[in-house]
């Protein structure tokens, strides 16, 4: 098992935030628009630099939607950020009309997605959003897993031209991404080499997998841990890649089961090459208030976890 | 252009609009009627759009350096097929694949299909405010000194989106951004005062700091007047209430709600048709 270092933990929405104030310095046309939630965005850095491009839309999140889709008209890049949940679940038609079935060039940036937030519950914690947004026509889903890797996707996305979703959470967690890492859409990352079992990991389960591989590693097994930032389009080349290498697979994901990164993979893997397949994820449940270590614990969203599903689905070989 | 030519546009339109319908026995006649002489005199009159040396309009998404018109109500598009045709955006002759399979010409507009014209798709209610806002702002950010308009109807009115919509214009100063609103008190299922009363909508809409006026949207001179006052005030948005009649131009539907989304059978279309004859000079598509 590749040996992972992280010397500092931080959040995934800090490197949204860093990410739009390096594309306020290099992107004339983008504009960062929130509903009341500009703080919890991390969006003060391009405020400052940026006060004329910057668009508070108060709590009114299809209003802030559809503000976005008007904006791509005349040549703007908006970036609509705020809650994953307001972001999705609340605006879900505004999106499907206004911008997936326009095909406007507009970013939804999604933050405190996931039973990661915490205390708030689960009135807060959309564990939905990658399904209702991976099922819309023309819309591009991403992930990603870390600080600097949240980072490097929205800078990418905008020189993506088309509606993107980007989902990040509110928890610190390692950072163990280069800092100068390429982020291509669409094209998977291969985190360790391994020929036993295939790890289909995304967001914050892929430090989990890696801790996992650790685990699985010390008795013996390889696990090829495969990081899937980009929910939608899939790298269904490296998906099959993977499970024809080693005959089994496990998704893990912070998300509900139904809808998320692991029903993608049963359908690439159903298609092409049936084998066994478990998944690390949310059962048909909502939420509730705790640390984000607990409810992690709580909903088997850790490294325990894959490892049980690992031997688990390397018995169904 | 002259009031007379533009009334001859109108009942030209009115004719492609229960043609239209008729012919695949579906779709929006009535409020389509009722704002054909407002969608008339914007793009005839009224706003400033790209031509190239010969007339014929420029379509690109951006509608940079023109005024822009949004559809928020996009159920009546047979009227906005209908203008857009004879205002040179796409050939007559594809009026005639409304409502069709393989049709640019979708039941409700969209830009997936690529027409001319069309710069947002709508049919799901309560969401055009808000785009034409979006582009308003767009403009202002790009220093594009143009006009946006946006229709709605008084039905619509119930979205809580519009609501958002009209606090956010006004804080932001779109002074740049016309609304509309097809005051004809009708909606699908009966008068708009029983299904869920507006009440006051001018004396909301003024709440929320918008200048308000009032038209007559069957009296094109009426209608080309008021619209031209409504840019005169860079940081204040002004919203229109447009007294239409739904099923003007046709009289047994004039002030029936029935005729929200119903076509008229074979007989029906032949009495519309006597009721609105064409001027030289204007054939049906």
């Amino acid at each position: 098992m590749k040996k992972y270092e992280y010397t500092e933990k931080k959040d995934t929405r800090s490197g949204f935030g860093a990410g739009i104030a390096e594309l306020g310095k290099t992107h004339p046309n983008v504009v960062a628009l929130t509903a009341d939630l500009a703080g919890s965005l991390k969006l003060e850095a391009f405020i400052k630099d940026n006060p004329e491009r910057f668009v508070q839309c108060g709590i009114a999140e299809a209003n802030m939607i559809g503000v976005s889709a008007g904006l791509t008209i005349g040549g703007h890049i908006p970036f609509a950020t705020t809650f994953a949940n307001f972001a999705t679940g609340r605006v879900y038609d505004q999106i499907r009309q206004s911008v997936a079935y326009s095909n406007k060039n507009v970013k939804i940036c999604a933050s405190h997605a996931g039973v990661t937030l915490g205390e708030d519950g689960a009135t807060h914690q959309i564990l939905e959003d990658l399904g209702m947004m991976k099922m819309l026509p023309n819309m591009t889903v991403i992930n990603p897993c870390d600080y600097n890797q949240t980072k490097a996707a929205t800078i990418a996305i905008a020189d993506h031209v088309g509606p993107v979703y980007l989902r990040f959470g509110r928890p610190v967690i390692p950072v163990f991404t280069p800092a100068d890492q390429k982020f291509e859409i669409g094209k998977a990352w291969t985190v360790n080499e391994g020929s036993d079992v295939s790890i289909f990991c995304t967001g914050h389960l892929v430090w989990e997998s890696i801790k996992a591989g650790e685990i699985l590693a010390a008795e013996g097994i390889e696990a090829d841990i495969i990081n899937i930032h980009t929910i939608k389009p899939l790298d269904e080349e490296a998906i099959l890649a993977s499970v024809k290498k080693t005959g089994c697979a496990v998704s893990a994901e912070e998300h509900m089961i139904s809808g998320g990164l692991g029903d993608s993979v049963a359908h690439v893997l159903a298609q092409n090459f049936p084998a066994p397949l478990e998944y690390v994820g949310v059962h048909d449940t909502f939420g509730e208030s705790g640390t984000p270590d607990q409810l992690m614990q709580k909903y088997g969203l850790t490294a325990d976890k894959i490892v049980e599903q690992v031997k688990k689905v390397m018995g169904r070989k | 252009m002259e009031l007379e030519q533009l009334e001859h546009i109108a009942t030209a339109v009115r004719r492609d609009i229960v043609r239209m319908v008729a012919a695949v026995n579906s779709g929006h006649p009535g409020g389509s009627l009722g704002c054909t002489d407002f969608l008339v005199a914007l793009y005839f009159d009224i706003m400033k759009l790209k031509k190239d040396a010969d007339g014929t309009p420029i379509f690109d998404m951006d509608g940079r350096d023109e005024d822009l018109f949004f559809l928020s109500n996009g159920h009546i598009s047979p009227v906005f097929y209908s203008v857009l045709a004879r205002a040179g955006y796409f050939s007559l002759d594809e009026l005639s694949t409304f409502r069709k399979l393989n049709s640019r010409l979708q039941g409700h507009p969209t830009t997936a299909e690529h027409l001319p014209g069309i710069r947002i798709a709508s049919g799901s209610l309560g969401q055009g405010l808000s785009v034409a806002s979006g582009a308003a702002y767009s403009k202002k950010l790009n220093g594009d000194t143009n006009h946006v308009y946006v229709l709605m109807g008084d039905g619509e009115q119930q979205e809580g989106q519009v609501w958002e919509a009209a606090q956010f214009a006004p804080n932001k100063k779109l002074g740049n951004l016309t609304a509309v609103i097809d005051f004809n008190h009708a909606q699908i299922d009966g008068k708009t005062d029983y299904v869920n009363n507006n009440r006051d909508l001018g004396a909301k809409y003024r709440a929320f700091g918008w200048h308000v006026d009032e038209m007559q949207g069957n009296d094109m001179a009426d209608v080309i007047k008021t619209l031209k006052k409504a840019q005169e005030d860079p940081d204040v948005p002004t919203l229109i209430l447009m007294h239409t009649e739904m099923g003007f131009g046709v009289d047994y539907m004039v002030g029936s709600y029935k005729w929200h989304g119903v076509a008229p059978n074979a007989e029906q279309l032949t009495q519309a048709l006597n009721q609105l004859p064409l001027s030289v000079g204007y054939s049906d598509y």
